[in-house]
């Protein structure tokens, strides 16, 4: 049989005579080294050497962000994590192009905390905003470098070489000693030189590489099924691991307590132990089936606070809370200049609490010794993670080694922290190494969500439609700073984070886009404990804001009798907002009309609607067109457009199917989504109770990119849902000239509207 | 307890130590070590764990291993050598021509549904092989992606099936691994 003796592998393969007798046919055997992680793997290699000391590696050296080998290639060290999104190539792009290397030249490694730079975390789609500057000018000094190492090599003065595809070539000359390459010059070998920042990356008009439509290094593994996620990993004498908690999360402040456990109720599953943290349970096996039942079977009874406001009371439950209120912006005088204008509109909305709900549940391998721990997870922030875990397992957080492995698509904080603590603890109560996977209804159920918000708003615009008055209150919790784990086992009692811009309101989405004198913005802090955890969730609160807004905008415009493009319109005078609008209009074919003016009386009716909107930065401008049904309160998106401005595009096709998804994720979240919860759990645990749009529903989608050569780059993963998400509720209104003042728009919500009127 | 029971995976044999009641996609992940099948939902309502089992769509995660003795599972690896045997090619391709749509449409997001998208889709093509976009919607509606893939990946389908009967041909290179017959 194969020489490959895979240690793990359990399964007899049938040798040839048994395998004849059975009636299959042979297959050469596969590889275990995929099921490894890198940090095993690596041991005798000079990544090894890389990865000996706990990182951060300093950032002031040049070794720290790009390796040259002697078969001339380069390994770029990057400190995001790739999501799926594509974020990595575009880095990667960035690096070669300043490098003169051909894309096939360039690769890049994991993230980890021995190894990988401290770039702070993945979040905000801010990889190729905050990422790209390190690696485009530590790329260009290296080159720098290696130029002169060239040019004493050659003989001839820096400016007399051209580089192409890592060869450095003397002008004008030919022959052996006209060229070397990178690799013959450094092969391998550290630079040791100190990152200045000062060498001066390439002018825009000669890139290449950035701007092209360059294709994913990740997919052809995803599609052959190479691509190992965090799932795949195993590790040598690990046991499985499973959680046992309640279904359904109770209050954040409240936690939940352990009243009783029956260890005798799984005594028939051989090898299965329970292990106990404070209120935190878990079970391990040998194999992965055993740990499930036995998690499944374990009798425990829990005592858990009745105190959550109920999915149909929190609402009201937030709005009567004493909150903390911050004006978060205030112009000129709302109240006076909406005393005098000609068109006023009020109205109250609300946003439900969404889940991440990862399509696989988040997964993590701990193995915990006395004295160091090895994590691997799915983390958006080694570091960050690494200073947690180091609190949780009572390590220093040089003693903790994380490692980043992609799982599936998170979107915001799902559980990936809370599973690699609960991974680490079950490592540390066993004494082996665990591999930990939740349950789905442990991610759908203990998730922290995009929190609920409820919008009040009131606007008002001239008889020329003209906005001259814009005001906005807020209401939500902040994100939970605890992770359940931690909760449970340590006792470690529930926090906020502090208020940023990303859980405020926000002004880029709460009428920023429109020049309008009068403003004011507060922000009404609801404090969170006894609500559901909370976290950010792809364009955080964004969509319950121009849920909001651009309904408010669309009625002025109705009231002024014109078209709901030709309003925004009169509103802007930013180019980069106007530029995302006419993009995503003439992507539509817009015809003007003013919004709700062909009503119809027929049972199926048909709205467009079109919305601007973004998250922190960049600019998004999308178009809805929906049909819904009177008689069942169907509403069903046809198509829809988006178009984003993220400055200089790095990879125009990347933002293209970021664009896609946006558009279809928020289709499903405007549509369909919603966290549900009594008093004291939350119900909505599988993809039954928790449903997510799917192919007989989905739109077609027209994504555009607005190229921005000569402005920074910016994100584009998150910065068209808000303002999709506003073209879907005024596409309703164009349809039924009713507005819906709370999201999903599901059947009973829709019928309930129309019959409000 | 343990038992010794048999499985055909991929046109192999094996011998597998799990209890009869395990749910064959832990018999895949973990004594087979196969990635394709992976866990979603262990409810059968997302098609993540997605195998063929003689050649219909199944999910693994609530498919106790003792009820496919005797039968033939194909999971996402051995989609190759299963389109290769069906269309009685000499040679199986590197890659299912659904999969090589996927890489030429650039479908992906995350990835992690992709098994499932794939083999859902091989499984029609295989039945349908002009199917409508209607068709195409209603079989995969089973597939849940929380990326919002499924514009792209319906325009893949529909480009593997142009791909499968000859008005557009396949990029990728031919690999000499050989085929059951």
């Amino acid at each position: 049989m194969s020489s490959v003796k895979p240690a793990l592998l359990s399964a007899k393969i049938l040798e040839r005579r048994e395998f004849l007798k059975a009636g299959g046919a042979l297959v050469i055997g596969f590889s275990m080294r995929g099921m490894m992680p890198d940090a095993l793997l690596a041991q005798g290699t000079p990544t090894a050497t890389r990865g000996a000391a706990a990182g951060p590696p300093d950032p002031k050296q040049i070794d720290t962000w790009l390796a040259i080998h002697a078969d001339n290639t380069a390994t770029v060290y990057i400190g995001y994590v790739e999501l799926g999104q594509g974020s990595t190539t575009s880095l990667l792009q960035i690096a070669a192009e300043e490098l003169d290397l051909d894309m096939s030249q360039v690769s890049t490694v994991r993230l980890d905390t021995n190894v990988t730079p401290n770039q702070g975390g993945t979040y905000s789609s801010s990889s190729i905003a905050r990422g790209s500057p390190a690696i485009r000018t530590a790329a260009a000094e290296a080159r720098q470098a290696l130029l002169e190492m060239a040019s004493k090599k050659l003989g001839a003065p820096v400016e007399r070489l051209t580089v192409s595809n890592g060869v450095v070539t003397v002008g004008g000359m030919a022959g052996e000693a006209a060229s070397v390459t990178y690799g013959e010059l450094i092969g391998d070998k550290q630079f040791n030189l100190a990152f200045t920042g000062k060498a001066t990356p390439k002018p825009v008009s000669e890139y290449k590489l950035v701007g092209a439509r360059a294709p994913r290094n990740d997919i052809p593994d995803k599609v052959s099924g190479k691509y190992v996620y965090v799932q795949h990993l195993r590790l040598p004498g690990m046991v499985h691991g499973r959680v046992v908690r309640p279904r359904g999360q109770a209050a954040y402040g409240a936690g939940a307590k352990v009243a009783s456990i029956d260890e005798s109720s799984i005594a028939g599953i051989a090898g299965a132990r329970v292990l106990r943290k404070g209120d935190f349970v878990g079970v391990v096996a040998d194999t992965e089936w055993d740990a499930v039942r036995a998690a499944r079977d374990l009798k425990i009874t829990w005592d858990i606070p009745a105190v959550l406001p109920g999915s149909d009371g929190v609402y009201a439950a937030m709005r009567a809370e004493k909150t903390g209120d911050r004006v978060v912006l205030e112009r000129g005088d709302v109240a006076g200049a909406i005393g005098g204008a000609k068109h006023v509109f009020a109205q109250n909305y609300r946003g439900p609490y969404q889940a991440h709900a990862p399509f696989g549940p988040n997964c993590a391998l701990a193995d915990v010794k006395p004295d160091s721990a090895l994590l691997i997870c799915s983390t958006q922030d080694v570091y960050a993670t690494r200073n947690t875990l180091a609190g949780v397992l009572g390590l220093s957080a040089p003693k903790v080694r994380v490692q980043y492995y992609e799982g599936s698509g998170t979107y915001g904080h799902s559980c990936y922290d809370d599973v690699a603590q609960a991974a680490a603890i079950l490592s540390q109560l066993a004494g082996k190494p665990v591999r930990l996977q939740f349950m789905r209804w442990d991610e759908h159920g203990w998730d922290l969500y995009g929190p609920a918000h409820v919008g009040e708003i009131r606007a008002a615009a001239d008889a020329n439609g003209k906005l001259v008055a814009y005001e906005y209150h807020g209401w939500h919790h902040n994100w939970s700073a605890v992770e359940t784990s931690a909760q449970l086992a340590l006792g470690t009692p529930a926090s906020e984070w502090r208020d940023g811009a990303a859980q405020m309101v926000n002004p880029s989405d709460c009428g920023g886009m429109y020049d309008i004198p009068n403003v004011r913005l507060v922000n009404h802090h609801v404090p969170g404990m006894n609500y559901l955890r909370g976290a950010w969730l792809r364009s955080p609160l964004d969509l319950s804001f121009s849920f909001a807004s651009e309904q408010t905008i669309d009625e002025l415009a109705r009231r002024a009798g014109i078209d709901a493009y030709e309003f925004r319109k009169r509103n802007i005078t930013n180019e980069r907002w106007m530029g995302v609008l006419d993009a995503a209009a003439k992507a539509a074919n817009w015809a003007p009309r003013p919004p709700a003016s062909q009503l119809s009386g027929e049972k199926i009716v048909r709205g467009r609607g079109i919305g601007l909107g973004t998250h922190l930065t960049s600019y998004g401008g999308a178009v809805a067109e929906i049909e819904v049904n009177k008689e069942t309160g169907k509403v069903s998106v046809k198509h829809m457009y988006g178009a984003i401005d993220a400055g200089l595009a790095v990879n125009p096709a990347f933002i293209e199917n970021q664009i896609s998804g946006q558009l279809v994720q928020t289709a499903s979240r405007m549509l369909l989504e919603e966290v549900t919860f009594n008093k004291t759990n939350v119900t909505s645990l599988d993809w039954n109770s928790y449903p997510i749009l799917r192919f007989e529903e989905c739109p077609e989608v027209t994504p555009v990119v607005v190229q921005r050569l000569d402005q920074k780059s910016t994100g584009a993963g998150e910065e068209v849902m808000a303002a999709a998400a506003g073209a879907i509720a005024c596409a309703f209104f164009d349809a039924t000239g009713v507005h819906m003042l709370e999201f999903p728009l599901t059947p009973n919500r829709v019928l309930a509207a129309l019959a409000r009127g | 307890m343990a038992s010794k029971l048999k499985i055909r995976v991929n046109e192999r044999a094996y011998e597998v130590s799990a209890a009869p009641d395990t749910p064959l996609l832990y018999v895949l992940s973990n004594e087979l070590q196969l990635q394709g099948p992976r866990f979603g939902c262990g409810l059968a309502q997302c098609g993540s764990c997605s195998v063929l089992l003689d050649g219909a769509e199944i999910r693994s995660c609530v498919t106790p291993v003792s009820a496919v003795a005797g039968k033939s599972v194909t999971t996402l690896e051995g989609l190759p050598h299963w389109y290769a045997r069906q269309k009685k090619l000499a040679k199986a391709p590197a890659l299912h021509p659904v999969q090589q749509a996927m890489i030429d449409e650039q479908a992906v997001q995350c990835g992690y549904c992709f098994n499932g998208m794939i083999v859902q889709a091989a499984e029609l093509l295989a039945k349908t092989p002009q199917p409508t976009e209607a068709e195409i919607r209603t079989a995969m509606n089973g597939h849940l992606c929380r990326c919002g893939s499924y514009p792209r990946v319906i325009k893949a389908i529909q480009r593997a099936a142009q791909m499968m009967s000859g008005t557009l041909h396949a990029a990728n290179d031919e690999q000499t691994a050989e085929v059951a017959r």
